[in-house]
């Protein structure tokens, strides 16, 4: 059975929600934090909810809204999110008042809205979808596991269509907290710099991206998910190259077969040798891709990956600003993605023209 | 496709045990847990009875060979994950392919709290190992690495369903071959972030919860974590003979009541749909099961909503229900797999549970829950309910163990 990708939404550090296509210009930020684009939501949102409503939750409402206008459908089957930090700014909201008022005269619009499947809560209760409803919350591995969970369940044969994504927010707290665990870039940075700076750290990052996943191809249809794995705490090195290996060989996909590597160097000098080992070796000539110098490094950020990925395939190009390295073939036909995040958790995911 | 999930075996601690048989013995005797509280520091302490697990963390680190200064949420996880192992008699897990599902509500937040005390003084105070594990996943990831899991990793976190839908998404990989064992349900500690979370929405009992009881006021928080081993067919059938399954994971649903963020539909439409396609998935009907487990939260309008799903599908014949949550109180994302453990055991052993505190029967329903502990009875088919915030409801069944 083949699992078809109907429509995509995106809510990022670009303009990606501008039109749901792949922006012509890179919107440049400088130093180590990237701030989500955020498009008008009264368009999808009723305004008196838009003031009550964190930015997770705009911006995961704003995706899947976007995904499922694209796909042309109203109310999907299921609805199935990831999200690694879920709410955090309503958390720490509810956290800090909670502290400094030593516990008393609390309100709970904060603490109703904290908890991490409220974003998947929410647009169910828009939509009006009694539908199966599920939250993975699982660091780096939260939106693969919400992919894998909607493709085995459309596996099964009774559902159609899932609304499939994922979200995260970089809060004021986060981002000092995050910066303290010295994972950030130091000096200023800008999205051309990045990638070549060969020191250590990222750059932090948000937002949201959504699909709607079928068993049919809807009218908007360009690409089949064809498959996704993920592996924890590699051994090494060689361990993710017998995976990629192994995961190709499990979706009949050959090394020649591949038109596009889509990787997701951040600009961390350790971490980026992972994907510069599977560059020179296993997409060995291949043209590679990149998207965290226009998202940023967050947990979930793979979603943007295959959200970038999916816009490739159906406009058939690669947008200048995205390419690392390699020629652009004439025709776009099957796309790798790789991604890993703090080198513990990696994900692959394949991607094919339809 | 087809293939059955087989319950392997389950470990629980919670507040009326620190194991199974200690669960049990407590229901035996018709203990609840109810107390003030020990080792959590909330000024609310005298307000508000809770069900604490009655250890320490150093003591719970002791158990488990885990470090002390990691939440409590880890640890209590790592002491029922490993009571589930065990009862198994699986013996080496490195042998196998496992998955670890967990779920919880609120990750490490019992030391961020700690942390944040510190930082909201200055920003670059807090000790960082008190938010380094903040993440929900980094609880279930502290637990498969000291057990030595990593085929397959994951967390959910849907509100107080969170650990049925950890058995659900635990049984599909199971059934796409992707492992050959889960173990899967949830955990949560006790925090002040959540006490005060329900004290906002002013559904805390100040007394002993009274589930499906008409003077009910509200629920009372407890803490613990209970997971189940579900196993393939192939496995299962290789387990020993004085160690076969307890029963089998027969049918499982999800649905979303979409009604209100955190309120329940007065008809209970998410809980209905969520048991009925439960059922149709284990292919039997209404008068199949034979014990409900029930959420059960002894809140006005959750226990009224599950209790209108129940009605509208049972009628006019409804088996023998009760929460044990009135004895457990409720352990938000650590109850759906504590609850997976009582009601798989309950098919294996015959046993219907007691509902505590129980006095006087809702005026709205045509039944009332079981107040004492029931042994030897035959126990075919066992529904165990979890419904939560964000509109989320799951079912699970679980059946004797004859093919269907």
């Amino acid at each position: 059975m083949y699992i078809y990708i109907q429509g995509t939404g995106c809510v990022s550090p670009q303009e990606t929600a501008a039109g749901n296509a792949l922006p012509a210009a890179v919107l440049p930020w400088e130093g180590p934090r990237l701030k989500a684009w955020e498009p008008d939501y009264k368009q999808w949102i009723d305004v008196k909810l838009i003031r009550r409503m964190s930015r997770v939750i705009k911006m995961g409402v704003a995706a899947a809204k976007l995904s499922l206008q694209e796909a042309g459908v109203e109310k999907p089957d299921a609805i199935i999110t990831g999200t690694a930090y879920g709410c955090l700014d309503d958390t720490g909201v509810f956290l800090s008042k909670m502290i400094n008022q030593q516990e008393e005269m609390l309100t709970p619009t904060a603490f109703i809205q904290s908890t991490h499947n409220t974003v998947a809560g929410q647009i169910a209760l828009m939509l009006g979808c009694h539908g199966y409803n599920n939250t993975f919350v699982h660091k780096a591995f939260s939106f693969e596991s919400a992919l894998l969970d909607s493709m085995m369940i459309l596996r099964e044969g009774r559902l159609r269509s899932i609304l499939t994504g994922a979200m995260d927010e970089l809060t004021n707290h986060s981002f000092n907290i995050l910066s303290r665990f010295d994972i950030y870039k130091k000096g200023p940075v800008t999205h051309e710099q990045l990638l070549k700076s060969d020191t250590h750290g990222t750059v932090a990052g948000e937002g949201a991206a959504c699909f709607v996943l079928g068993t049919e191809r809807g009218p908007n249809t360009k690409a089949r998910l064809s498959g996704l794995t993920t592996l924890y705490k590699p051994g090494g090195k060689a361990e993710i190259s017998a995976d990629i290996d192994a995961f190709m060989a499990a979706h009949n996909c050959s090394q020649s077969e591949v038109s596009l590597f889509i990787n997701g160097r951040n600009g961390d000098a350790s971490g980026d040798e992972w994907y510069e080992h599977v560059e020179n070796t296993i997409m060995a000539g291949k043209p590679v891709a990149t998207f965290k110098h226009l998202c940023g490094e967050y947990p979930t950020a793979a979603s943007f990956g295959m959200w970038m990925g999916c816009r490739i395939l159906a406009e058939q190009q690669v947008p200048v600003a995205a390419m690392f390295k390699g020629e652009v073939p004439e025709k776009l036909e099957k796309i790798l993605i790789y991604n890993q995040y703090k080198q513990t958790h990696h994900s692959l995911i394949l991607l094919s023209v339809c | 496709m087809n293939s059955n999930v087989w319950i392997a075996g389950g470990g629980v601690i919670c507040g009326i045990g620190n194991n199974l048989p200690e669960c049990l013995e407590a229901f035996k005797r018709m203990e609840p847990g109810m107390a003030h509280m020990e080792y959590l520091h909330s000024v609310h302490r005298h307000t508000f009875p809770v069900v604490e697990v009655k250890a320490s963390n150093a003591t719970l680190a002791g158990w488990t060979g885990m470090p002390e200064h990691i939440s409590r949420t880890a640890l209590l996880s790592r002491v029922a994950a490993q009571e589930a192992w065990n009862s198994t008699g699986l013996g080496d897990i490195s042998q196998y392919r496992v998955g670890f599902i967990s779920a919880n509500t609120v990750g490490g937040m019992d030391k961020t709290e700690d942390f944040f005390a510190d930082y909201l003084q200055d920003t670059s105070k807090g000790h960082l190992n008190q938010v380094v594990h903040h993440e929900c996943g980094a609880i279930t990831e502290l637990v498969a690495d000291a057990m030595g899991i990593r085929h397959h990793i994951s967390t959910i976190s849907t509100a107080c369903s969170s650990s049925a839908n950890a058995l659900m998404y635990g049984a599909r990989l199971i059934k796409n071959n992707m492992v050959d064992v889960v173990i899967a349900g949830g955990t949560d500690a006790l925090t002040r972030f959540t006490l005060n979370g329900f004290n906002t929405l002013m559904i805390l009992d100040p007394a002993a919860s009274r589930p499906f009881d008409d003077t009910r006021t509200g629920l009372n928080l407890g803490e613990g974590a209970g997971y189940v081993v579900l196993v393939s067919d192939a496995l299962a059938a290789e387990l020993p003979a004085t160690r076969q399954p307890w029963c089998r994971l027969s049918g499982y649903a999800n649905a979303n009541d979409a009604y209100h963020q955190t309120a329940s539909s007065p008809d209970g439409t998410g809980n209905f749909l969520a048991m009925q396609e439960a059922l149709e998935m284990s292919g039997i009907k209404p008068d199949d099961i034979d014990y409900i487990n029930l959420h059960g939260t002894g809140t006005l309008n959750n226990d009224a909503a599950e209790g209108a799903a129940i009605a509208r599908l049972f009628a006019p014949e409804y088996p023998p229900v009760s929460s044990t949550k009135s004895f457990t109180g409720h352990t938000l994302g650590a109850s759906g797999g504590i609850e997976a453990v009582f009601s798989a055991w309950s098919v294996k052993e015959g046993i219907i549970y007691p509902n505590a505190n129980f006095n006087k029967q809702m005026k709205e329903l045509p039944f009332a829950p079981v107040t004492k502990f029931i042994t030897g009875q035959e126990l075919k088919h066992v529904m165990s309910n979890s419904f939560g915030f964000g509109g989320n409801c799951s079912s699970l069944v679980f059946s004797k163990n004859e093919q269907s």
